[in-house]
């Protein structure tokens, strides 16, 4: 049942060389500079999104992500679900707002795969990048790259994906739209959504907790998915696989990685998910399938490399 | 132009050339081998941990979680970011994908 939960809002990744990143995500995936702050992160979006920022990158000596966070319909929206989250029994921390630059107080807390997530129901609104929402063009001049959307997804690898499911699905009502299970009856992956698209976050088991395996950004068509591929060899950029489809979803894509290791998808199409939706189930023996349609075989990096 | 360094993985004995200002891991994948796993190419997953036995290069940046200042000391580096300035002969031990340090970086609770 949903509880007002409305999208994933922003992703800040950690990156080892600012600068690097800052091409990589601007130059190559074409998301637009918004803002920098006194601590040295940069503020990026893709063109569609209608907020001020969805990506922030902070320099670290370790990549990887440090939380994802989610934007929901009100204030009163994050009151009465920071209250189930702690009955959960969720160790939640209140963000000033302001931490992040023209975002509202944000509530985090860790999930029981170790990831930081946070909700929030306030952040500037600047409009579509270079159209706004009067008489709108039907996109704008001036993109780089991929010209990226928006900000999609994250892939997260951890352990307790049933408390996981259990926080997800009963506190801030998203609902399972896929899931993989293993033949002992384990669910080994779960895709979950707030909305109506395929996934907004999803879980892989994992037993280390609280690792990166990619953030993911919406392209329009499957032509855009391979002028992608064709960016990424011009750029020699590192990639993992495809272009290919996913079984999961369904969605074409490309998985690449930036220049500090976190691994990136651009995708088009997939499925989509209602609230009467039976959830979508996948055989662990069909996982090659399941994540690579056409290979129909996981490559190791798929499991094993992460940030 | 033209200098060729010549890296030497002692457990396959798999030798390949590398052009000055590669990287060991670009160089290897040029040439199809297979002596150390690629992973990210960007010295984030530590897939491709290497310890230099001898020679002289210098380094990229590292992820500090797969190298950390004392690993760097003994030449255990990511062959993904490293750049060899003499021939060198590196070790790549075959491994079992790190679910070894598990406490050891639960980086997202101090940060914001
Ligand atoms: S391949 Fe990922 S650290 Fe070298
Ligand atoms: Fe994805």
């Amino acid at each position: 049942m949903k509880k007002g939960v409305m999208r994933p809002g922003h992703v800040q990744i950690r990156v080892l060389d600012m600068d690097e990143a800052v091409k990589h995500y601007k130059d190559l995936l074409g998301l637009v500079e918004m803002d920098r702050d006194d601590q040295g992160r940069v503020y990026l979006k893709g063109w569609t999104e209608v907020d001020k920022f969805s990506v922030v990158l902070r320099q670290a000596d370790e990549p990887g992500m440090d939380f994802m966070g989610f934007k929901c319909l009100s204030e009163e929206v994050v009151d009465q679900l920071r209250g189930e989250l702690v009955e959960f029994g969720c160790e939640v921390e209140d963000i000033p707002e302001g931490e992040l630059k023209d975002c509202g107080r944000r509530v985090r807390f860790i999930a029981p795969t170790g990831h930081a997530f946070e909700i929030f129901a306030t952040k500037k609104q600047t409009g579509k990048w270079g159209v706004g929402n009067h008489n709108p063009e039907a996109w704008p001049m001036g993109l780089e790259g991929m010209k990226a959307t928006r900000f999609d997804h994250c892939l997260l690898y951890g352990p307790n994906l049933d408390e996981t499911l259990d926080l997800f699905r009963d506190v801030l009502g998203f609902e399972l739209a896929e899931q993989v299970i293993a033949p002992d009856g384990k669910r080994v992956a779960q895709f979950l959504t707030a909305s109506m698209k395929a996934h907004d976050v999803a879980f892989i088991h994992h037993e280390e907790p609280a690792k990166f395996h990619h953030a993911s950004f919406f392209l329009e068509t499957w032509q855009d998915v391979l002028k992608a591929a064709d960016l990424l060899s011009m750029t020699d950029t590192s990639i993992d696989i495809g272009p290919t489809r996913h079984g999961l979803t369904h969605g074409q894509t490309i998985y690449f990685f930036d220049p500090s290791g976190n691994r990136n998808e651009v995708f088009a199409g997939g499925d989509y998910h209602y609230p009467d939706h039976e959830p979508v189930t996948w055989d662990a023996e069909e996982l090659g399938k399941a994540i690579f349609y056409h290979d129909r075989a996981l490559n190791e990096r798929f499991l094993s490399v992460l940030t | 132009m033209g200098e060729f360094l010549q890296v030497t993985e002692q457990c396959s004995g798999q030798s390949f050339r590398c052009k000055a200002g590669q990287s060991v891991l670009k160089a290897m994948e040029q040439q199809g081998l297979k002596c150390v796993p690629v992973g990210c190419r960007g010295g984030g997953c530590g897939f491709c941990k290497v310890t230099v036995l001898s020679g002289d290069y210098s380094c990229g940046k590292m992820s500090r979680v797969h190298v950390p200042p004392e690993a760097l000391a003994q030449g255990q580096v990511l062959a993904c970011r490293i750049y060899p300035l003499t021939d060198l002969i590196i070790e790549c031990r075959p491994q079992q994908p790190a679910a070894g340090h598990m406490n050891e970086h639960t980086t997202t609770k101090a940060m914001r």
